[in-house]
């Protein structure tokens, strides 16, 4: 099958690279390292994704996300916390009905995507008749790298029809689509089938994010931006880990897309072991000197 | 400036109707918002820099006072405040530096085995590399380029150099197969100021690689770190007299250029300048190289990564101000994205952080000088005046100092004089054409040779388009890279020689 989706723009690995590795020279100090890290905190999906996941688990979760840190650090809660479908009604039980946290749940046979419509639909709905505010779906890599493009957006927007009022995050797993110019491709044909999110990465596949491939999709969000004046949102997951990385996509997405994406509406960082870097990072701006990893609490 | 913005749907993002799953509400505004929310805070450099109040001569290894015992103050660009004062050498003082350098060349560097002249340019490279933050302050300072570029660029660069050239000192024989080169003598190298350090290293490790001996004539706006270069030499225990500093005006250029005992030349500037100084070599006896002027195209394909194509854009004319001989100063653009790419680069170059060179988030430091600030200015009214559209960065400028948004000029023609000239500031002209054979002729139709870029996916057409452009260096889906290995130079009126590689080699030796 021939792709519908053949004129987006070519990536030149090169420069791509070379731009992407120019926003981590950006010195981020004083007020504004306080306020991106805080900032950075906002955007988190607080993540536990593991077969030996349970509802304890979830509560650890989902408290850290409410309150990360002592309030005397002034620390805004997570964007979300980010579950297994069977796992999201023990979240909204934690949670409650009206939580500043919200739930996503991955979703459509992650992380394979290998499944059959009909029961990644049914998984959907149930996520989202659970509580899932936000779906994480996976998109079939196989059908995209086969060059069945339309199969590919079919599913995608019938996943977002079976979404209802939950927002749809499409997860490109671009470390199976290895090169930039499928990552473009891919992007655009996410946004236009409906998502609301484009996100990189499962985290079960390396390598996960990386700034070159998070600049390809913030571009094709922009070129979107520009075609038609939607704001689509963007997810890098996977191999965030440090308070000066997360500084670094801050950064990026600023001078990519500009303020508006400077919002857990429009950007979120899927991690699980960022948060704490961060929150060390806040308190030795605040306090002048760095704490041992026992004074901040694990989730 | 407008501020509307319009987005033609071209180039892919055209929506195809029937694969919409839901209703497109367009809005009328589709610019991006830079500069509100999270704004970055000071993050200036500081390490410490100590600037002597007065700059004397460096002449057979020694700092010495010039006869006329006149200074002239050197100022920061970006402030507009006095850094020191700068020696005024005259005709004497070259006559001095001369003759010191003559005496080395007889009777040291090149007597000395070649791997005895590589163990001094290593040394140099080394020091070079260990004083690398203090030469970036003090390139910012004297200079106004931003700190990113003189950390990141210059000073790594000017320090390779040296690296390439010690390499090659005890190599040369290899270099030119079959055949012996002996070197010149002393050499008069005039060097420019839109890269102070990196220029006079260019000039200097060749020359002293091929055992020539030097007088070097820094720019009168920019002496600082070539004389801190000359206090470098006298720590690596070069001896006296190989490299000699004579700073100064035009008039010291031009005594050492028309010096009777200097064997060769070599200058780097405008190709007004260029011309005097080719008129007055000829029929000397004395070797030649220019490193002059460029109007270089920069050609983008309607195939081209768009994106990619514009950072190339943004570092080909943005890129130390639009200082740069090389800069990719007129900007082609096929005309089935002529629209996008408009837009883009309208919207990047809001993002470009002008201001302070000593803030390590700087992306356009200050215009050089009063004198290239209002050359820039002349030429930009000049362009208006003949009907091209200005568009601007509309960041906020320092109140002190010399200063020129990131500008580019659109509805230009080819006979428009910002398409002709040499505007060497942050201004790029923007132009279009209809087929690739339109692009070369346009790209080729201008006095200058120096550089060209070319942007497309394909590779054939790169090597198609590589072939024909007459320029001494094509960028292809790159701009602004170089290597020490890599020969540099000009077509036509941009000059002639080549500097760096096995190539540059050549314009130091002659051959028996």
């Amino acid at each position: 099958m021939t792709t519908t989706f053949a004129s987006v723009p070519t990536i030149d690995q090169v420069t791509v690279e070379e731009r992407a590795a120019s926003f981590t020279k950006r010195s981020i100090k004083t007020s504004a390292k306080l306020a991106g890290l805080k900032m950075a905190v906002s955007m988190i999906d607080l993540t536990t994704l593991e077969g030996k996941d349970t509802p304890g688990r979830v509560a650890y979760l989902c408290r850290k996300a409410l309150q990360p840190a002592e309030p005397k650090y002034d620390v805004p809660s997570c964007a979300a916390v980010c579950v297994y479908p069977n796992l999201v009604r023990h979240a909204r039980r934690f949670l409650g009905e009206r939580s500043a946290v919200k739930i996503a749940s991955v979703a459509t046979g992650f992380p394979s995507g290998q499944y059959p419509l009909r029961t990644k639909l049914e998984e959907t709905r149930r996520a989202a008749g659970d509580g899932a505010e936000e779906i994480d779906m996976v998109i079939d890599r196989g059908a995209f790298l086969a060059g069945e493009h339309r199969k590919m957006f079919d599913e995608i927007a019938a996943v977002k029809a079976a979404c209802g009022d939950s927002h749809l995050k499409v997860i490109l797993e671009t470390g199976e689509l290895v090169t930039y110019d499928n990552v473009r491709l891919a992007s655009q044909i996410a946004m236009e089938a409906g998502a609301d999110f484009i996100k990189t990465s499962t985290g079960k596949v390396q390598p996960a994010a990386t700034m070159p491939v998070t600049l390809v999709m913030l571009e094709a969000i922009r070129d979107y931006f520009f075609a038609t004046g939607l704001r689509i949102g963007m997810k890098p997951a996977g191999g965030i880990r440090t308070a000066k990385q997360s500084l670094a996509y801050l950064v990026m997405v600023k001078e990519t897309l500009g303020d508006d994406w400077l919002t857990p509406d429009l950007f979120r960082i899927g991690a699980s072991t960022l948060l704490n870097d961060v929150l060390m990072q806040i308190a030795k701006t605040a306090d002048g000197n760095y704490q041992g990893a026992d004074y901040f609490s694990i989730s | 400036m407008k501020t509307a913005i319009t987005v033609k749907k071209k180039n892919g993002l055209a929506l195809k109707p029937a694969l919409l799953a839901r209703p497109v509400t367009p809005v009328k505004k589709r610019r991006l918002e830079f500069g509100r929310r999270w704004d970055y805070a000071p993050a200036p450099e500081t390490v410490p820099v100590k600037i002597d109040p007065r700059h004397e001569l460096f002449i057979d290894g020694k700092f010495t006072a010039p006869r006329s015992g006149q200074y002239f103050d050197s100022i920061n660009p970006a402030t507009e405040a006095k850094l020191c004062e700068i020696a005024r050498g005259d005709g004497q003082d070259v006559d001095r530096a001369v003759a010191a350098a003559r005496r080395a060349f007889e009777n040291v560097w090149s007597r000395a085995p070649g791997r005895e002249r590589g163990k001094y340019l290593y040394r140099v490279a080394r020091i070079l590399q260990e004083k690398a933050r203090e030469l970036a302050v003090l390139e910012s300072m004297d200079g106004g380029k931003p700190i990113k570029e003189s950390r990141d660029f210059d000073v790594p660069m000017a320090a390779a150099h040296f690296f390439y050239h010690a390499g090659w000192a005890d190599k040369l024989e290899y270099a030119f197969p079959g055949r012996k080169p002996r070197p010149l003598g002393v050499a008069g190298q005039i060097i420019p100021w839109n890269f102070p350090l990196l220029m006079a290293a260019w000039k200097i490790a060749p020359a002293l690689a091929c055992g020539n001996t030097v007088v070097l004539k820094p720019s009168k706006s920019t002496s600082i770190t070539a004389l801190r270069l000359a206090q470098i030499f006298q720590e690596a225990g070069l001896p006296d007299g190989v490299l000699n500093v004579v700073t100064g005006d035009a008039a010291t250029g031009t005594a050492l250029y028309t010096h009777p005992d200097v064997n060769k030349v070599a200058f780097t500037g405008s190709t007004e300048v260029g011309k005097i100084i080719a008129r007055a070599c000829a029929g000397t006896g004395k070797k030649l190289t220019l490193e002059l002027g460029g109007k270089a195209a920069n050609i983008i394909l309607e195939d081209a990564p768009i994106d990619q194509a514009i950072e190339g854009v943004v570092s080909g004319i943005y890129f130390n101000q639009g200082h740069v001989c090389c800069a990719g100063s007129r900007l082609l653009v096929q005309e089935g994205i002529y629209d996008t790419v408009i837009h883009k680069l309208r919207n990047r170059i809001q993002t470009l952080r002008v201001g302070d060179p000593l803030d390590k988030n700087t992306d356009v430091g200050a215009i050089n000088s009063c004198a290239q600030l209002e050359k820039i200015r002349e030429l930009v009214r000049c362009g208006q005046e003949e009907g091209a559209e200005v568009e601007q960065s509309s960041c906020a400028l320092p109140s002190k100092g010399y200063w020129f948004p990131p500008t580019f000029l659109t509805s230009v023609t080819m006979s428009h004089r910002v398409a002709r000239e040499e505007i060497f500031g942050p201004v790029l002209s923007v132009m279009t054409f209809r087929t690739p054979e339109e692009a070369l002729e346009r790209a080729n139709n201008t006095p200058y040779g120096l550089s060209a870029g070319v942007w497309t996916d394909k590779g054939s057409k790169i090597f198609k388009m590589v072939g024909k452009l007459r320029a001494g260096v094509v960028w292809a889906n790159s701009y602004n890279k170089f290597d020490p290995a890599s020969p540099f130079g000009g077509y036509k009126e941009s000059g002639f020689g080549r500097e760096g590689g096995a190539h540059g080699l050549s314009a130091y030796v002659q051959l028996t």
